[in-house]
């Protein structure tokens, strides 16, 4: 696992965009980079694209040890990803804070993310303490990581294998100053939560991934069923990428995709109320109308609820599993009953039989 | 009912605990706290299985089967004939995982 062939960043000619840390063999140390505190204008628009899913994989840091102010064999080192929004979080909390920060190989991946994954880990932990010869650059051997980066990190395994205490700092980077003060966390530096602003921030990326197939879908809609039809489509979306997130702590419930049901079925009244009181078209045509949008709308803004559950902060695999098995079944039948009341209702009146 | 989060795969056996306090440290929904003689399983149910208790805790008095509460993961492994359980599809693996939507959140 160690040195010559572990290193994961892509060394391949073509495929990396910035210019790659990697090593061809042991013995070569790479220098100390330079890191300020100051976020940039730059940065920040870095930031907003990442948020937006913008080039996804390419909001990569050069992995390896960079200085902070004016750091010495005894300033404090800490870890993060290879991830801009996780590398500049932390820099900019460490404002006039002189120490190293060892930045691992993370593919371009947030801590908590990455540390789910295994690659913000024991080994890529241990091989970027190797590779920056980080003995040798301070006395101590204590190395600062961000909470989250606890799951894929095994402390007596790190202290086993390169000499170093992990000390766990707190979740959010912005508690750092507080956190220094003593070292110690308070059970709230300890806690994630979901607050409005963090999901606030999730919409742009939930909305471009929707995007296309919602284009699709309400085109199709509009020259099968008319501009309605194609608006309840685009509503349903709605619901399950903004209002979701928005209402998420107010929806009813625990689950997800009982959430989405329940959200789909508000954003699903008004469409069925339009199509009852249509006065123009035959009964029964109105009637599969109402039909239809309460059938095919609830399941739609519940199955994109339901993929939200990657974005939250608290769900378990074994939950999301049980959801998926009780809930998906449930949005397959009623999403198909809507469509084939739609095709056995619509029918006839496309064939031009009324 | 509507609650599929009140089962998971947490187990603490707290006649190995040696009360190190790293549990509480590492857990982010404070299912563990600290006790007096041992560690206190206090919030089960808030377990969100990432597996830091478990693999930080020098003596193994805890196991869960950890891995990604992400049903876009699940049912895209699904989709692709790979175990629901392997976690091929989460964010956070090489360019180019089947997973489209990142948790940007952490530090």
């Amino acid at each position: 696992m160690d040195s010559t062939q572990s290193c994961g960043c892509s060394c391949t000619p073509g495929s990396g965009s910035l210019p790659c840390g990697c090593t061809q063999g042991k013995k070569e140390t790479p220098g100390i980079s330079t890191a300020t505190s100051t976020i940039t204008l730059a940065n920040r628009f870095d930031h907003f694209l990442a948020r937006w899913g913008v080039n996804r994989m390419g909001h990569t840091v050069r992995p390896g040890l960079y200085r902070l102010g004016n750091p010495d064999a005894g300033s404090p080192v800490f870890a993060s990803a290879n991830y801009t929004l996780s590398f500049d979080a932390l820099r900019s909390a460490l404002a006039g804070v002189d120490a190293y920060i060892l930045v691992l190989n993370t593919n371009g991946i947030n801590v908590w993310c990455a540390a789910g994954k295994g690659t913000f880990g024991t080994a890529e932990l241990v091989r970027s303490i190797e590779w920056s010869d980080l003995a040798h650059v301070v006395r101590h051997r204590t190395i600062i990581l961000p909470q989250l980066g606890a799951p894929g990190v095994s402390w007596p395994e790190v202290m086993r294998r390169s000499g170093f205490r992990v000390e766990y700092g707190p979740v959010r980077a912005s508690d750092l100053p507080g956190y220094l003060k003593n070292h110690t966390a308070t059970p709230e530096m300890r806690s994630v939560r979901f607050p409005f602003a963090d999901r606030l921030v999730l919409i742009p990326v939930e909305l471009v991934h929707a995007a296309l197939p919602t284009a699709a879908g309400a085109l199709i809609l509009f020259f099968l069923a008319g501009p309605l039809a194609a608006l309840a489509a685009v509503m349903a979306v709605l619901a399950g990428t903004v209002a979701f997130p928005l209402l998420f702590p107010l929806l009813p419930t625990r689950d997800f995709s009982s959430k989405g049901l329940i959200l789909g079925t508000i954003a699903a009244l008004p469409f069925a109320g339009a199509f009852a009181s249509n006065t123009t078209g035959p009964v029964w045509m109105n009637a599969a109308g109402t039909g239809m949008a309460l059938l095919i709308m609830p399941p739609v803004t519940a199955y994109l609820a339901l993929n939200f559950t990657g974005c939250s902060t608290s769900t378990s695999r074994t939950g999301v599993k049980n959801e998926i098995f009780r809930y998906v079944p449930v949005m397959a039948v009623m999403a198909a009953s809507g469509v084939l009341l739609g095709i056995l209702l619509g029918l006839p009146g496309w064939l031009g039989v009324f | 009912m509507f609650d599929s989060y009140r089962v998971n795969t947490l187990r603490y056996y707290p006649d190995r605990c040696i009360n190190c306090g790293m549990c509480s440290r590492v857990c982010p929904h404070g299912v563990f706290v600290p006790g007096s003689e041992t560690a206190v399983l206090a919030a089960p149910v808030s377990c969100m299985e990432c597996g830091a208790c478990a693999l930080n805790c020098p003596v193994q008095a805890i196991s869960v089967q950890s891995g990604v509460g992400c049903a876009w993961a699940m049912i895209s492994a699904a989709i692709r004939g790979k175990d629901m359980d392997s976690g091929e599809c989460s964010c956070g693996g090489e360019p180019g995982s089947c997973c489209g939507t990142a948790l940007e959140k952490p530090e």
